[in-house]
């Protein structure tokens, strides 16, 4: 008799499992969606205190819950809380209270886990279609806005084209190796010599596509900007936290652990394409009009910046990388629910022009606003400078001086369009009234990231031990 | 006996008339057909390497390739639908609702 494997390791998402089809039933008896929201937010808690408790490798080596994963589940977690917590009233404006709405963001975020635990391609796939497959139904979850439809539909036929990429790139790859376990894949690769091989190296460009469409790397980001400013805002912001931080866990795995010994082959893919992101990402934000497609092409740009850490290729750079993600989860979502805030009935609030004068009316909202304007562009004491200097430093120690020095210039080209929206709000007149939406749930979500954005600023030493210590602990296990 | 390069090159056909369809046609519901043939050219691949391999892997691979195409399929479709009861296209050209 084969023995069953311990479920141990695997409890948070089996947790989680249950809390997303639970909140799917309750939908049904529970008529106050709020209620909904405040469960989900409670079982992404649970969830929370169940990943911390969690170690192990289980289902032979297909699933490890090691200290990477752990830290990248809790970027996750944070991100779906602060997501949750700014779509409570958004949703009710956009008429769309519906209670699949947080079942279906549980589920998204258990595909995230997984995707981050995966030791073995086949967990790895199943992990990003369940995360992508719950993502392309709330990018079209308001049914009667035209937009959000075209964005759900853009989402997926690049989301499905993308996966289809990576499956022939897994096929390839089991093909040569005879696996399709990661670190099986790893030895046979270095065993064997494989290095020079054209069908591997097609498989690599290959995987390089498909997370590059799935974080959103030019030239694979042509869906991000339609796609953020069509779906509805909370879910624009969740989509650009979670799904890229997922993408990235997955990359550091595939490439850092199965392509180890092709390090030098896959950095001189990815380091045209981070050059490209930031160009693109940076110079492109600055034409836009519309704030949250603006922020689209920050968060292609902020891939970029992450994505050097992958290409640093060491302990160090990993450290950086994840920081970078987390430290992007309190910025981006705190930006995101200012735009929340403006949204109200008949009124989008969505153009930068609506943005003038906002501190003479509502300055505390555009204190917070310029907070995470400033960490966006990388200005101390916030946590956006700490983000991108470890980055950056770990670069430099790998020896990517120049790469750092083009990022560096990239990072001020920023600073335009970040300072311009804070020369609206405190140097402009206000053109017309502009009345916010706010609730108890935003405001908390926005206490909490604005907290996140400047202790993380002020006392940047914890942080990096817990991603460096996550990784000596974890890397390999 | 057909040998494993038969079916290689069978599934790289399959999957590159996915790529080109998909990057050619306009139509929502073809360039989700193509997406379609794109998995089904990777199922070969995955079968016949699982085969000469002599390894399970591969087919379970394809098995779950084939409930995620399902699962895909259901949800690209009510997608299209959607677009379709607010729009009355199916041409992606033609959504242009999003533009800077």
């Amino acid at each position: 008799m084969v023995e069953f494997p311990p479920l141990g390791p695997v409890m948070p998402e089996i947790l989680m499992t249950g809390f997303a089809l639970l909140i799917l039933v309750l939908d049904l008896v529970i008529k106050r969606k709020e209620t909904l929201a405040f469960l989900s937010v409670a079982a992404a808690a649970v969830v929370m205190y169940a990943v911390l408790g969690t170690s192990g490798v289980t289902f032979s080596g297909m699933f490890a819950a090691d200290g990477y994963s752990m830290f990248f589940k809790l970027i996750f977690l944070l991100s779906l809380i602060l997501s949750i917590l700014i779509s409570v009233k958004y949703i009710a404006i956009e008429r769309v209270n519906y209670g699949e709405y947080y079942s279906l963001m549980l589920f998204s975020t258990l595909g995230m886990m997984i995707m981050a635990s995966a030791g073995d391609l086949i967990v790895l796939y199943l992990g990003i279609e369940l995360m992508a497959l719950s993502t392309y139904v709330l990018a079209g979850f308001i049914r009667h806005a035209v937009k959000s439809n075209e964005a759900a539909v853009k989402y997926f036929l690049l989301g499905a084209f993308a996966s289809a990429l990576l499956l022939y790139g897994i096929s390839l790859l089991y093909g040569l190796t005879g696996t399709t376990d990661i670190k099986g894949v790893a030895a046979y690769i270095s065993d064997n010599g494989l290095a020079g091989n054209p069908a591997l190296m097609l498989s690599v460009i290959l995987f390089v596509v498909a997370f590059g469409f799935k974080i959103a790397a030019a030239p694979f980001h042509m869906w991000a900007p339609d796609v953020y400013e069509g779906a509805p805002t909370s879910i624009t912001a969740f989509m650009s936290v979670g799904p890229k931080a997922a993408g990235f866990a997955a990359m550091g795995r595939v490439f850092l652990i199965a392509f180890a010994s092709l390090q030098v082959q896959w950095a001189a893919i990815l380091i045209p394409l981070a050059i490209v992101t930031m160009a693109v990402g940076n110079i492109i934000a600055i034409s836009q009009t519309n704030i949250k497609r603006m922020l689209a092409y920050s968060s292609i740009a902020h891939a970029g910046y992450a994505l050097m850490g992958v290409i640093a290729g060491t302990p160090e750079g990993l450290a950086g990388m994840m920081s970078y993600l987390l430290i992007y989860a309190f910025m981006n979502i705190g930006a995101f629910a200012i735009i929340i805030m403006l949204r109200s009935e008949g009124f989008s609030g969505e153009n930068i022009s609506d943005y003038e004068g906002l501190s003479k009316k509502h300055p505390v909202s555009a204190a917070l606003m310029l907070i995470f304007m400033f960490s966006l562009t990388g200005i101390p004491p916030t946590a956006g400078f700490i983000g991108k200097f470890y980055v950056f430093m770990a670069a430099v120690n790998a020896g990517y001086t120049w790469l750092v020095v083009v990022a560096v210039i990239f990072s001020a080209i920023s600073a335009f369009f970040y300072m311009r929206i804070v020369m609206y709000m405190y140097m402009k007149e206000p053109r017309r009234e502009v009345e916010l939406t706010t609730s108890p749930a935003l405001g908390l979500a926005l206490a909490i990231s604005a907290l996140g954005v400047l202790v993380i600023g002020v006392f940047p030493g914890r942080l990096l031990d817990l991603a460096r210590i996550a990784i000596t602990l974890g890397w390999g296990l | 006996m057909v040998e494993l390069q038969w079916y290689l090159y069978l599934s790289a056909a399959v999957f590159t008339i996915g790529v080109f369809g998909f990057l050619t046609r306009r139509n929502i519901i073809f360039m989700f057909i193509s997406i379609e043939l794109m998995l089904n050219g990777v199922n070969i691949s995955l079968v016949s390497f699982s085969h000469y391999l002599q390894d399970p892997r591969g087919q379970i691979l394809a098995f779950f390739v084939i409930t995620v195409a399902a699962a895909e399929a259901a949800i690209g479709l009510a997608i299209i639908i959607s677009v379709f009861r607010n729009k009355e296209t199916v041409y992606v050209d033609e959504m242009t609702e999003t533009k800077g």
